[in-house]
């Protein structure tokens, strides 16, 4: 069995970024990465983020993973790729299916002495008969068909969902050279910031508020789509349904939390609908119940990606901490700079709601834990 | 909504379980995402539920009239990513 002092699992923005700072301090770090590439979803991210300065505003989300990944390999962090933390046992032994250069792959244990878990979000899906037609396929799927893989995943393109993933991805395949037929949103009003939403409309694509998909239909692939108005009570109005014509459906339905690991090694959950169903309860050093193991970024609740990172950045300053890195005033100082800029995240009037959704979390933390 | 739910709309694609299945399971007593992969395998496929858990516990919430956090989820147990016989016969290091 190997030893390391911190593991992270998923080199996202919120794992890479609690390995910069635990391996900036001195902590020996490994992050375990899925993925042939570490960045997370950073990488398809070609658009530039908002905010202020201090929250990287201005920058795209691919320069902010090539930032980052330049800064873990300058502090020495070991990064694992094509490789899945496959379990997580008491003691803190974290369980990897290793994928090696020759392509094998093999089963390693490791002892940790601090274990973050940063392992992201998985879209969901949204039934409607026809749902499992080739052709159809989540929002971020298509992302990264476009933006990493340079696939276009179609010619043709429905989209349901109108949040901030909806309307990104659909300009970005406009961008690629798909033809966007619609956007479907069930609610009354479009779901994301206006910015993106008016880009859409200036290329004349119509966003069809109060309705939703009723039916896929196709042979080999979906080739068109009925949709149809919604009343007050999301209710299909008969009569108002509209055939549209399209080889590809990309759902933009949220994102879910991925707490396989956190149940696994029973730290407790809460559940919060506005953070996209269980997640881990956690102090303000990202810590769970489960004393040295910490939850960071989307595993605790769907936001972005300048939160996940600055959460990382918390649970890497609090790991090194706890490892003797970082006296506790060097480590308040950093802590304080943090949060700062999360509560500044978390301001305005899509912000707001997840930052009282943050207090709830924090405010059920128990007393007394494990 | 209801054309939404036709019974023979598929939810779990890897087990090939439709809703009019699933439905199934709680009229003869299922009461969470278990009961239901119990009855049913919903959830057993390889991608362990990760598609249709979601789709399980909103069927459940709406023939129980339940919220989604009573709905439950699957159990988890190691490996929680699928990995081959081949990686596990070469032992651990």
């Amino acid at each position: 069995m190997l030893n390391r002092e911190v593991v992270i699992a998923g080199a996202g923005p919120a794992g890479l970024a609690a390995a910069i700072e635990a391996a900036k301090a001195g902590a020996q770090v490994l992050v375990v990465d899925l993925n042939i590439k570490p960045g997370g979803q950073l990488f398809k991210q070609i658009h530039k983020f908002f905010g202020s300065s201090a929250h990287r505003s201005g920058i795209r989300g691919m320069d902010i993973g090539t930032q980052m990944l330049a800064e873990a390999e300058k502090y020495g962090v070991e990064i694992w790729i094509n490789s899945a933390v496959i379990g997580l046992y008491s003691d803190k032994i974290v369980s990897i299916e290793r994928g090696l250069e020759n392509g094998e792959k093999e089963l390693v244990n490791i002892q940790a002495k601090k274990v973050i878990l940063a392992t992201g979000a998985s879209e969901n899906v949204v039934r409607f008969k026809g749902w499992t037609l080739p052709g159809i396929m989540g929002a971020g799927a298509a992302q990264t068909m476009i933006n990493v893989n340079r696939v276009k995943p179609g010619k043709k393109v429905v989209m349901l969902g109108s949040g901030n993933v909806g309307l990104i991805v659909s300009y970005q395949l406009m961008q690629a050279g798909c033809d966007v037929v619609a956007l479907v949103e069930a609610a009354p009003k479009i779901g994301g910031y206006g910015v993106h939403a008016s880009k859409i409309r200036r290329a004349g694509v119509p966003i069809y508020t109060s309705h939703t998909i009723i039916e896929a239909r196709g042979t080999d692939r979906v080739s068109e789509v009925t949709i149809a108005e919604l009343d007050s009570k999301w209710q299909p109005i008969p009569g108002t349904e509209k055939v549209l014509e399209c080889d590809v459906v990309t759902l933009a339905a949220g994102l879910k939390p991925i707490s396989d690991l956190v149940r696994l090694h029973d730290l407790d959950l809460t559940f919060n609908a506005v953070f996209g169903g269980w997640v881990p309860k956690h102090n303000r050093d990202m810590e769970s119940t489960q004393s040295g193991i910490y939850v960071a970024g989307d595993t605790t609740g769907v936001e972005e990606a300048n939160t996940a990172l600055e959460e990382g950045r918390l649970s890497g300053v609090a790991a090194a901490e706890a490892l003797g890195y970082l006296t506790a005033e060097q480590a308040k100082e950093l802590k304080d700079d943090i949060w700062e800029r999360l509560d500044g995240l978390r301001m305005g009037p899509f912000g707001e709601k997840r930052m009282f959704a943050k207090n709830d979390i924090l405010a059920d933390f128990p007393a007394c834990v494990k | 909504m209801e054309k939404k739910f036709d019974d023979d709309m598929l939810v779990c694609r890897c087990e090939e379980i439709t809703v009019g299945e699933i439905r199934q399971a709680i009229a003869e007593g299922a009461l969470d995402v278990v009961g239901v992969k119990r009855r049913t395998r919903a959830g057993m496929g390889l991608c362990q539920g990760k598609t249709c858990e979601k789709m399980v516990q909103q069927i459940l919430a709406q023939e129980l009239c339940i919220g989604p956090e009573q709905t439950g989820s699957s159990s988890i147990r190691p490996p929680v990513r699928p990995i081959t016989f081949g990686t596990l016969a070469g032992g651990i290091k």
